[in-house]
């Protein structure tokens, strides 16, 4: 379909701005721009290209300053790096963000009972609906859990789900983040930075606020305390200063104006959990803990980990302290079970999914398998249990050897991954050295389950800046950019 | 607050002042090496050496030089004024939340510079030209540090930290001088010794203070009395102690003060002992004893700070 055709632009690169049959964000079609993204293309038209310059730089800065940054693994210790960020908002209206809300509640409201279920009764593995070897042969799956109560029956309370926007303008949920879902601080800041780059273009739209963010966190928490002790003591527990989230940790607990604590500032006694401080031990009520499964507990989990506190989990049955979100909930968001989700929903709520889930194969079945085998160059497999971008093959993409790799893996382990169709992901304005360019886009939405749910409106819309790249991890060279939900 | 907190704060602030002394103990003795008088450079780096509990591999004295450099720029040793300011960062990086963002920028630019310092070269001016930044830079972090944080717990757990790191860093330099001139009648003060006692004055940022109180007359008695018993100069021992003090006392009035029993008996013990003393009495006993037993105190201060607030054990917290 080509470049957009509209005369009075005067903008560099725009005339190489690609539009084909992947949705743009911004152009309906190259003679139209969308009505919601008029005000932002109007101000772009006005601006020199200088201006808009001057303001990325003024942007970088204020993050720079701010000491905004993510570590990356896997290169020298602690390298530090800002968080790439593009300045021009990514618009969705409110019609949309309605379903859009609608179907995330849907979606964890059933995800929470399911987890109760299978932690408990088992029914919906009695029934069929899920079989029980994709549940038991998930290496998220806690027994250690089974028959526990948690508080409200919330296993999940933070929540991050990954949603795309196929070419036909539908939202679908790509995956679920039920475990330590991060990204949240990069939304507030980048709300706050786009504040000062462009105040005349947020009077122009009725923008929906996202600030009640850490607010609503911190009630969710508290709604989560074990039984009424007075005002419970809620911490954030991290696992230090060289995890690559450690500055969303400072950032929310110094937001919440909770304490930011470390596995070894915990200790328990007599299955209760208490910190240490300077004016004596302090019971601890509730852990919003961003450290995995895994690491949480050395007496429960494993045993080499440095990072956790003995006799948490024993404390956890006692029901003396709340863990959010709770133990095992890894398994709702494993890739091969993300199948079902749809029949999950049905099962409980007894309603249609409002959100679709992307197509996919689980390569347990050898007739799927043997078919994506031979399509590796047209599908995009994943790990998983990985996130993050990692472990993944991106099938047009890939080279020969890589998909030969991922064969060898597949057929070594094949409940280890699954596979999807390749999606024509869409696409949003950013800026960049060639001017305004089309990149990749997804959206995700952060979600709060206590005695009440709370979506702010937005999310984290994340994008991969490197061209024609599909993968909008942080960890992948993807950066972010502002969500804005329309008030009307 | 968090124990973790308090102990990273207390050592930030420790490093910090230790950077400091070593800083400004090097730079002086630097110059003093020009004025060669009587006494060999060897000896007197020799000193500064055990002032500040060097470890490390033999280091030719004859120059000086390669001694300054090792006390600058080391990497591994914990002597070093480098060392040290990576350490205060690396325990400021651990309570980033807990400090203001304007003392962790102003100490994370100390860092940069002083890494940066050392490609710079190493010649004979720029090291007088790094204590000299380096001394600069930590009282710009004082300064940030006293008009930015709040000034509650954690800000008196970094006045413990600088003070006792203070008192002791002192006294241990005056321990180490009395032995080698403590011997010398009183007023013999006047050719060779002369510049060795301005050279300790100096290296304990005290020369400018003893003239204003006493004149440019050095008497060895005098510059006891000053460095240990002035209540004013913010770098005498005594200043030090009572300062130490106070940042006890006001961390004490916020907790429960029955676990501190000990800890208040034992700082204000040593405060009364510089308080009420009289140098004359000091100096008519061991000098030696007397300065080992408030480096004793100031140890047993250290070893109840961390007992009562970082370490303590889980069955004293829980009576109570």
């Amino acid at each position: 379909m080509g470049a957009p055709e509209i005369e009075e632009f005067r903008i560099s690169g725009l005339h190489t701005y690609q539009i084909d049959e992947v949705y743009d964000e911004m152009f309906e079609s190259p003679n139209r721009v969308r009505e919601h993204y008029r005000p932002v293309f109007d101000t772009l038209m006005a601006l020199p290209a200088d201006e808009i310059r001057r303001r990325k730089q003024s942007a970088d800065m204020s993050f720079l300053n701010q000491g905004i940054t993510f570590t990356v693994y896997g290169r020298r210790e602690g390298t530090e790096r800002i968080f790439p960020y593009d300045l021009l908002p990514r618009i969705v209206t409110n019609a949309e963000w309605t379903r859009i809300e609608q179907g995330l509640i849907q979606r964890i409201t059933a995800l929470n009972l399911f987890l109760k279920d299978i932690y408990n009764d088992g029914k919906i593995l009695a029934d069929g609906v899920v079989p029980r070897e994709v549940v038991y042969s998930c290496k998220q799956f806690r027994r250690q859990m089974r028959g526990l109560q948690v508080p409200r029956d919330v296993y999940v309370a933070v929540v991050g789900s990954d949603l795309v926007r196929l070419p036909s303008g539908e939202f679908v949920v790509l995956e679920d983040n039920l475990r330590v879902p991060s990204g949240v601080s990069y939304m507030l800041t980048n709300r706050r930075v786009m504040k000062r780059i462009f105040p005349q273009l947020f009077r122009r739209y009725a923008v929906k606020p996202i600030e009640h963010y850490t607010q609503a966190l911190l009630s969710t928490l508290r709604s989560l305390a074990p039984e009424v002790r007075g005002e419970p003591t809620i911490v954030l527990l991290t696992p230090g200063v060289y995890n690559s989230a450690y500055f969303e940790h400072a950032y929310l607990a110094r937001q919440m104006g909770i304490e930011l604590v470390e596995g070894r500032d915990l200790l328990t006694h007599d299955n209760k959990v208490y910190m240490r401080t300077t004016t004596g031990l302090r019971r601890v009520d509730v852990i919003y803990r961003r450290v995995d499964d895994d690491f949480i507990d050395p007496l429960a989990f494993r045993p080499d980990s440095g990072l956790g506190v003995a006799g948490l989990f024993n404390a956890y049955r006692a029901g003396n302290v709340t863990l959010a979100n709770a133990v095992g909930t890894g398994v709702a968001d494993d890739k091969a079970l993300y199948a079902y989700v749809p029949k999950i929903i049905k099962y409980y709520l007894r309603q249609d999914p409002i959100l679709n889930n992307v197509e996919t194969y689980l390569l347990t079945d050898p007739v799927k398998r043997n078919h994506v085998l031979q399509n590796l160059d047209k599908l995009v497999v994943k790990a998983v249990g990985e996130s993050g971008g990692y472990g993944m093959l991106i099938g047009p993409a890939s080279t020969a050897e890589e998909r030969e790799e991922f064969k060898a893996r597949i057929i070594a382990d094949p409940r280890n991954y699954i596979a999807q169709p390749t999606l024509g992901i869409s696409r949003a304005p950013c800026l960049t050295e060639e001017g305004i360019q089309p990149r990749h886009v997804d959206l995700r939405p952060y979600i709060l389950f206590g005695d009440k749910v709370t979506i702010v409106p937005g999310g984290l819309t994340r994008v991969a800046l490197r061209k024609g790249s599909l993968v909008v991890n942080s960890s992948q060279g993807g950066g972010s950019k502002d969500t804005w939900v329309l008030n009307s | 607050m968090l124990s973790r907190v308090a102990d990273n704060l207390y050592w930030m602030s420790r490093y910090l002042e230790r950077a400091e002394h070593t800083s400004r103990l090097v730079d002086v003795n630097l110059t003093l090496m020009l004025d060669e008088m009587g006494e060999s450079s060897e000896r007197r780096w020799k000193r500064v050496l055990t002032a500040l509990a060097y470890k490390g591999e033999d280091l030719a004295l004859a120059d000086g030089y390669q001694a300054a450099r090792e006390l600058a720029f080391s990497r591994e040793n914990a002597a070093s004024v480098t060392w040290c300011i990576s350490s205060a960062r690396e325990n400021a990086r651990q309570v980033r939340e807990q400090i203001s963002s304007s003392q962790w920028q102003r100490l994370n630019r100390l860092y940069l510079e002083v890494t940066r310092m050392e490609s710079l070269g190493t010649e004979e001016a720029n090291l007088s030209d790094f204590f000299q930044s380096v001394q600069d830079g930590i009282h710009l972090f004082q300064g940030v540090t006293a008009s930015t944080m709040s000034h509650g717990e954690g800000w008196n757990f970094i006045r413990m930290g600088r003070y006792i790191e203070r008192a002791q860093a002192s006294v241990t330099m005056l321990k180490v001088f009395q032995r080698d001139f403590g011997a010398s009648p009183e007023k013999a003060t006047e050719s060779t010794e002369y510049l060795e006692w301005i050279g300790l004055l100096r290296s304990l940022g005290s020369f400018e203070g003893y003239c204003t109180t006493y004149t440019a007359d050095v008497h060895q008695d005098r510059v006891m009395e000053f460095l240990l018993l002035n209540p004013e100069f913010p770098h005498s021992v005594r200043y030090a102690v009572d300062s130490l003090r106070n940042a006890i006392e006001a961390v004490q009035g916020e907790g429960r003060s029955r676990r501190g029993a000990a800890l208040s008996r034992v700082a204000g013990r040593l405060q009364s002992s510089l308080s009420y003393g009289q140098i004359s009495e000091i100096m008519a006993r061991s000098v030696q004893d007397y300065l080992e037993s408030i480096l004793r105190q100031c140890h047993e201060i250290h070893e109840l700070i961390y007992e009562i607030y970082v370490h303590y054990s889980i069955e004293s917290a829980l009576v109570g």
